[in-house]
């Protein structure tokens, strides 16, 4: 009794902050939020680490989008666009910073949704009830990577002229409407600054437009279901499983691994600061060992090496044909590999996976090597 | 039986308590080294971030510390006309009175910042925005209403350019 009337004066400020709380939670229900989260547990075994990559690519998300706000309000698409980003890269303070903390965050991000996915493929994540989770996952990659090839135009040097150049005949190689939908993204036969005005509407507006809801329903999905099990714990009896709260424990460690990333993030933007090449230049040539980002590299080299194979229209035809009946397996596989149990069925796409896995690496690898 | 654990079990589970022993003052000085360590992560953000909104303000400040700038040819302004030019980030109006003599202002209204113009009829500075009315030649607010005189400037005349200078 007698510490609490010395603490009068802090007692009053708590009893404040009570009284809001209780007012907001008479509206909001807070308290059942709270205790929602820490009924929620989220399993913990030996591949829990592979839980934390959803979180880590959601970070990275969250940078492209401050950052990405940040550019806005120096960046000109249209005829200055090169100019503008070359005021942000040398001129304005700290720009070179914000640039090349999006630019290298638009990197990991993709690194990090490449993991996320490969370690729910090989969880078999994928598996009744959370196929919508799968395809969502899918819908958000496919975006994220547009994402990235309508970014690397915008500041218009050489390297971003030529590998949009390169990178939309992949489209216009497509039989009977290819040419025709290229031309509408495009916005004629040439990359002018037309091009980057559509660009740059794609990838501040429609994008985010389209990408928002999908992570909504995905990130929605994964509270409803929780985080999967691995075959390795599923095959545990149910007392041998073991498990952590989600709020504070799991929580907190998921904050650790941004704290992480972030601490990666801030080395590699300040200490490898991304480089603006000349402007770019319709008369000029392409610059020698022009390639596409890393994550395009293993459809740049196929579509190269087929080409080398099959001379002519017919080796274009036959690597982008490989890359969609890939791409369409993987879509599928919540239904190749359906049942719970593992079986012949579990090992067939474990070995899809592993395939998808090694060849992207080799096909990335092998690109890198014929510079 | 009750051990110490227990105890230390009972005094953390009335976590809202104030800090007491050993125990619970290793855990305000873990709770003020996050604090500490957060600041320094959000200045380490914020900082950048700042500087970088703030450059345009920063360049404009850094013009708008001129304290002269001269205007080539002004002294062939006709009599009873005034010449806009922007000295340091703001409009500035330079009047050729009926006499010969120049007069140079901060074309800025005091009231709420409207650009001023000068009526050649009424020989009278003028803002359009509120009727606000100065002295062409003191720069004192006459009429409407302005709170103050408009700033003026220098001039000095010599081989044929004009230096408008602070006073």
């Amino acid at each position: 009794m007698d510490a609490s009337l010395s603490q009068e004066p802090n007692r009053g400020r708590r009893t404040l902050a009570a009284a809001i709380y209780g007012w907001v939670d008479e509206r909001l229900d807070l308290t059942g939020l709270i205790a929602h989260a820490r009924e929620k547990a989220v399993p913990e075994h030996r591949h829990s680490f592979w839980y934390y990559w959803g979180g880590i690519s959601l970070f990275f998300f969250v940078v492209q989008v401050l950052s990405g706000i940040l550019l806005l309000v120096y960046y000109r698409p249209g005829p200055e666009a090169y100019e503008s980003v070359r005021q942000i890269t040398y001129d304005i303070q700290f720009g070179w910073l914000i640039r090349s903390a999006h630019s290298w965050s638009a990197n990991l991000m993709v690194l990090a949704v490449f993991v996320h996915m490969f370690s729910v493929f090989f969880m078999r994540a994928y598996r009744k009830p959370r196929e919508f989770g799968w395809w969502t996952g899918l819908i958000l990659l496919g975006l994220t990577l547009v994402f990235g090839f309508s970014g690397y135009l915008l500041p218009m040097d050489d390297l971003a002229y030529f590998a949009t150049k390169v990178g939309l005949e992949i489209p216009a190689a497509i039989p009977l409407v290819g040419t025709l939908v290229t031309e509408i993204v495009r916005g004629g036969p040439e990359i002018t600054d037309v091009t980057i005005q559509r660009f740059f509407a794609l990838h501040v507006v429609i994008l985010p437009f389209l990408y928002l809801p999908f992570l909504a329903i995905h990130v929605w999905l994964v509270q409803k279901h929780g985080n999967a099990l691995p075959p390795s714990e599923e095959a545990k009896p149910e007392p041998e499983r073991r498990s952590i709260r989600f709020f504070p424990d799991f929580f907190a460690k998921d904050m650790g691994m941004w704290l992480l990333s972030l601490n990666i993030l801030a080395i590699l933007a300040s200490l490898f600061p991304w480089q603006l090449g000349p402007q770019a230049d319709e008369l000029a040539a392409a610059p020698q060992g022009i390639h596409p980002e890393w994550y395009f590299m293993s459809q740049f080299q196929i579509l190269k090496v087929f080409g080398r194979w099959f001379p002519g229209a017919v080796g274009e035809f036959l690597g982008i044909g490989l890359f969609t009946a890939g791409l369409i397996i993987w879509a599928v596989i919540p239904f190749i590999d359906s049942r719970s149990a593992s079986g012949s069925r579990a090992r067939t796409a474990f070995y899809i996976g592993l395939a998808a896995l090694l060849g992207l690496i080799a096909i990335t690898i092998w690109g890198y090597w014929e510079l | 039986m009750i051990n110490e654990s227990t105890i230390k079990e009972i005094i953390s589970s009335q976590g809202e308590d104030e800090p007491e022993g050993e125990d619970m003052s290793r855990r305000s000085f873990l709770w003020m080294g996050a604090g500490a360590i957060g600041a320094v992560y959000i200045g380490a953000i914020g900082y950048p971030v700042y500087r970088y909104l703030a450059t345009p303000a920063e360049r404009a400040a850094q013009a708008a510390a001129v304290t002269q700038t001269t205007l080539d040819g002004a002294d062939k302004l006709p009599v009873n006309t005034a010449l806009m030019f922007k000295f340091g980030t703001k409009p500035a109006m330079l009047i050729r009175h009926a006499d010969g003599t120049f007069s140079a202002f901060n074309a800025v209204c005091t009231h709420l910042g409207c650009t001023v113009a000068y009526d050649t009829a009424a020989a009278k500075i003028t803002c359009a925005c509120h009727g606000g009315e100065y002295d062409p030649t003191s720069g004192s607010n006459l009429a409407g209403p302005p709170p103050k005189p408009l700033t003026r400037f220098n001039v000095e005349v010599q081989d044929g350019r004009v230096t408008v200078a602070r006073a």
